[in-house]
C-alpha cells in the first residue's frame, strides 16, 4: 500500500551488472518505499533473476555501474549475510537443496543469527519449535518438513512454501520474491499469497518478480514494472498487469521505441 | 624360564630396534600363547617395513615412522579416574582401560551382565581363545600384525554367550600417555551364535608428542550373531597409528562397523571382513576428518567367499589444510559366491586447494550372478549452497561449517550410541571450524 511520508527502502539508479563478462543489467532504475508492493514482469531472460541475485549479493554477478541504496546505505558495501541481517530477503526462484542439514536446525540457526544481530533474544530448540510451528500453520505446512533435510526432495510448491516460511521467520524490510508463484497449483498459490499478505505491513516492502498476472489477483501490487533487456522500460499501476496479460510484452517495447524516436 | 628372544636373523634396523627395545615378556603358562608369540617374532625377522613401492602402501609414506625411535612404554603412568573421565561413554556399563597398551584394572569396570569381558591374563585359559586369537588377523604377510602379536601380553577379550543380547555397549579405551612409546593394543571379540553386542574401540591421548600405536583387533561372529563395532581414532596430533582388524562372519551373521579417524599425524587402518558362510550381511562405514599435514589411510577388504552375502559400504573423507586421505576399498567375490549383493560409495570433500585424496575401488569378481555397484566422488563445498545459507544471514564460515558437518553427519548418525554420536558431532563441528 502507498503511504504518505513513507521511507525509501530501496533506491536503484542506473544499475549495470554482468555475468561471465556479458552485461545483463543495463541501467536499471527502481525506487521502493516502505509499505509498497511492486511487481516486476518481463519476458524470460530479461534479467529479473539477475537483478534479484545482485540485490542478495551473489558473487557470480559483477556490478559494473550504478548504485543501490538500501535504507540509505550503499548495499554493495555489505556481504550477503550482512544484507540478510540488515533486512534484505530473497525468495529464490530455484531454492537450493542441502542434504544432511535438518530444516529445523537450519531455520533455528538462521533465525537466531539474525535475531542476535538485531539485538533480540534467541530461542532455544524447544521455544523455537513452538514458534516455527505457529508460522508453519500460516502456510499450511506439515511439521514433518522440520525433520527433513533443507528442501531435499521437496516438491516445487513445498520449496516455495519453505522460502516464505524463512521470510516469516526473518521478518525482512525488503522481500524479493523471484517467481515464487511459478509451479504452484491454485491452492498453493492461495496459501503462499495469504502468507505474503499477512507479512506485508507499512514498514516493509515487497518486490514480486513474476511472469503471470495470476499472482497479482491474490497480492495486489501498487506498481507494476515491465523489464526488458536489463532495464525497466515501463511502470504502471495494477491494471498494467492485466494489459500485459492480454496483449503480451511486444507492444511495450514498440511503444518505447516510438517514444524514443519522437524524442530523437 | 622362557622369554621372547630376538632371533639373531633379524636384519639391522628399525624392526630390530623395536623388538630389541621391548622388555622381555614373561612367558605365559599357556604353551599355545608362547608359540604364537614366538612364531610372530620369527615373522618380524623375515618381513620388512612397507615402502611406497608396495602396492598396498603406494600412497602412504610411513618413512617418518621409521626415522623415529620408539621405546617400550615404561611403567605406565598412574592415572586417576578424574584424568580420563571425559572419555567415558555413559551408555557403556563395561569399560576396559589400557594405558600405553597396559591393562589398567583400577580404571576399568566390568558389569556382571553375562558378557565375559576381561584382560587376556585372566581369561586366557578358555579354549575358545586359543582357537581364535591370532587366527583371523594373520601375521604371515603383515609386519605390523606380526609385531603386535610378538608382544601379545595384555589384550581385551569379549565373549558374548549363545543367544545373549548384551544390554549395553562395551567400551575399550586405549590411552596414550608417553612420548616416543610404542604400544600394541589387542582385542578379541567372540560373539557366539545368536548373540548381539556393541563394541566401542576408542583410541585417545593425554599428550601431543609422537608415539606409536600398533593395534590388532579380531572379531568372530558365529551363526546369527550381530555385532556393532564402533571405532574412534582420536590419537594425538603427532601420533602414528597403524591398526589391523579382521572380522569373520559365520552363517547369517550381521556385522556393522563405523570407523571414525580424526587424530594422528599418520594413520592406517586395514579392515578385512571375511564372509565364511552363506547369508551374511555387513555394513562398513567410515569417516576420516583430517587437516594440517595429517595422513589418514583406510584400506578395507570385504571378501565374499560364500553365496548370498550382502555388503554395504560408505566411506567419506573431509580433508582440509594440506592433509592427505587415502581410501582403498576392495570387494572380492570368490567363485561360487553367487547372489552376492554389494555396494560401495566413496565420497570426498576437499576443503582447501592443497588437500588431497586418493580413492580407489577395487572390485575382483569371480562369480557371474552378482550385483556389485560402486562409485566415487571428490568435490568441494557447493558455492550455491554456501550462498543460500549466507543469504539467510549465516556468516561464510558458519555456512561452510554447516555444510561440512552435514557431509560428515551421514556417517556419524549411523553410530548406535547416542552420547558418542553427539560428542563426535560436536567434534566434527569444532574441527571444521578451525579449518582454513
Ligand atoms: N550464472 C549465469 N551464467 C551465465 N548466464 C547467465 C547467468 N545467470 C543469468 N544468465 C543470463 O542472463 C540473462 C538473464 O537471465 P535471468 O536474470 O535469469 O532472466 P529472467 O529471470 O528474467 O528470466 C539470460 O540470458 C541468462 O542466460
Ligand atoms: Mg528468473
Amino acid at each position: 500500500m502507498i503511504y504518505r511520508d513513507s521511507k525509501t527502502i530501496l533506491e536503484v539508479r542506473g544499475l549495470r551488472a554482468s555475468v561471465d563478462g556479458v552485461e545483463i543489467l543495463k541501467g536499471l532504475d527502481l525506487t521502493v518505499k516502505s509499505g509498497e508492493v511492486h511487481a516486476i514482469m518481463g519476458p524470460n531472460g530479461s534479467g529479473k533473476s539477475t537483478f534479484s541475485k545482485v540485490l542478495a549479493g551473489h558473487s557470480a554477478y559483477e556490478v559494473t555501474g550504478g548504485s543501490v541504496l538500501f535504507e540509505g546505505r550503499n548495499l554493495f558495501e555489505l556481504v550477503p549475510e550482512e544484507r540478510a541481517r540488515a533486512g534484505v530477503f530473497l525468495a529464490f526462484q530455484y531454492p537450493i537443496e542441502i542434504p544432511g542439514v535438518a530444516n529445523s536446525q537450519f531455520l533455528r540457526l538462521t533465525y537466531n543469527t539474525v535475531q542476535a544481530q538485531r539485538g533480540r533474544d534467541e530461542l532455544d530448540p524447544l521455544e523455537f519449535d513452538d514458534f516455527v510451528r505457529e508460522k508453519m500453520k500460516l502456510l499450511e505446512m506439515n511439521p514433518d518438513f522440520l525433520e527433513r533435510s533443507v528442501n531435499e526432495g521437496f516438491s516445487g510448491g513445498e520449496k516455495k512454501r519453505n522460502e516464505i516460511l524463512q521470510m516469516a521467520l526473518l521478518e525482512p524490510r525488503l522481500a524479493i520474491l523471484d517467481e515464487t508463484d511459478s509451479g504452484l497449483d491454485i491452492d498453493a498459490l492461495r496459501i503462499v499469497s495469504n502468507g505474503v499478505n499477512h507479512l506485508a505491513n507499512k514498514d516493509n516492502a515487497m518486490v514480486l518478480v513474476t511472469h503471470y498476472q495470476r499472482l497479482l489477483n491474490y497480492i495486489v501490487p501498487d506498481y507494476v514494472h515491465v523489464m526488458e533487456a536489463g532495464r525497466i522500460i515501463k511502470t504502471g499501476g495494477k491494471e498494467l498487469a492485466l494489459e500485459l496479460e492480454t496483449r503480451g510484452y511486444d507492444w511495450v517495447s514498440a511503444e518505447r521505441k516510438a517514444a524514443m524516436e519522437v524524442a530523437a | 624360564m622362557n622369554t621372547v628372544r630376538v632371533p639373531a636373523t633379524i636384519a639391522e634396523g628399525y624392526l630390530e630396534s623395536l623388538l630389541a627395545g621391548q622388555p622381555r615378556l614373561p612367558a605365559s603358562p599357556l604353551a599355545w600363547l608362547n608359540k604364537l608369540r614366538a612364531d610372530a617374532v620369527d615373522r618380524v625377522g623375515v618381513l620388512t617395513v612397507p615402502t611406497l613401492r608396495d602396492e598396498e602402501w603406494r600412497f602412504t609414506d610411513i618413512s617418518p615412522l621409521t626415522k623415529l625411535s620408539f621405546h617400550p612404554a615404561s611403567e605406565p603412568a598412574r592415572l586417576h579416574p578424574a584424568d580420563i573421565e571425559r572419555f567415558y561413554i555413559e551408555e557403556a556399563n563395561t569399560r576396559l582401560v589400557f594405558v600405553d597398551g597396559v591393562y589398567a584394572p583400577q580404571l576399568s569396570s566390568v558389569a556382571a551382565d553375562g558378557v565375559v569381558v576381561a584382560n587376556l591374563g585372566a581369561a586366557a585359559t578358555d579354549r575358545a581363545i586359543a582357537a581364535h586369537l591370532g587366527q583371523h588377523a594373520t601375521f604371515h604377510d603383515n609386519v605390523f600384525a606380526a609385531l603386535n602379536t610378538a608382544f601379545l601380553h595384555d589384550a581385551a577379550l569379549i565373549m558374548v554367550p549363545h543367544n545373549m543380547t548384551a544390554g549395553a555397549p562395551v567400551h575399550l579405551l586405549f590411552i596414550a600417555t608417553q612420548r616416543e612409546a610404542a604400544s600394541y593394543p589387542r582385542c578379541l571379540l567372540l560373539a557366539e551364535s545368536g548373540s548381539a553386542v556393541t563394541l566401542i574401540e576408542d583410541y585417545v591421548a593425554l599428550q601431543e608428542a609422537a608415539y606409536f600405536t600398533n593395534a590388532v583387533t579380531e572379531i568372530a561372529l558365529a551363526d546369527n550373531a550381530r555385532v556393532d563395532h564402533i571405532r574412534v581414532q582420536r590419537e594425538g596430533a603427532q601420533a602414528f597409528h597403524i591398526a589391523n582388524c579382521a572380522v569373520s562372519l559365520a552363517r547369517a551373521s550381521r556385522y556393522h562397523s563405523v570407523s571414525v579417524a580424526l587424530g594422528a599425524r599418520i594413520s592406517r587402518y586395514d579392515l578385512n571382513v571375511l564372509q565364511t558362510a552363506e547369508g551374511t550381511q555387513c555394513t562398513v562405514d567410515g569417516l576420516a576428518l583430517i587437516a594440517n599435514n595429517q595422513l589418514a589411510d583406510t584400506h578395507t577388504c570385504i571378501d565374499h567367499a560364500q553365496p548370498h552375502g550382502v555388503s554395504r559400504q560408505q566411506h567419506k573423507c573431509i580433508v582440509g589444510g594440506s592433509a592427505h586421505a587415502v581410501f582403498n576399498g576392495k570387494i572380492m567375490v570368490r567363485p561360487g559366491a553367487q547372489r552376492t549383493d554389494s555396494s560401495q560409495a566413496s565420497h570426498n570433500l576437499l576443503l582447501s586447494g592443497s588437500a588431497h585424496v586418493d580413492t580407489k575401488p577395487q572390485l575382483e569378481i569371480f562369480a557371474d550372478d552378482v550385483k556389485c555397484t560402486h562409485g566415487a566422488t571428490v568435490g568441494q563445498l557447493d558455492s550455491e549452497e554456501v550462498f543460500y545459507l549466507r543469504s539467510r544471514g549465516l556468516s561464510e564460515s558458519a555456512a561452510r561449517n554447516m555444510l561440512t558437518y552435514a557431509f560428515g553427519a551421514e556417517i556419524i548418525e549411523r553410530i548406535p550410541v547416542a552420547s558418542l554420536r553427539h560428542r563426535l558431532a560436536q567434534t566434527v563441528l569444532q574441527q571444521t571450524t578451525i579449518q582454513p
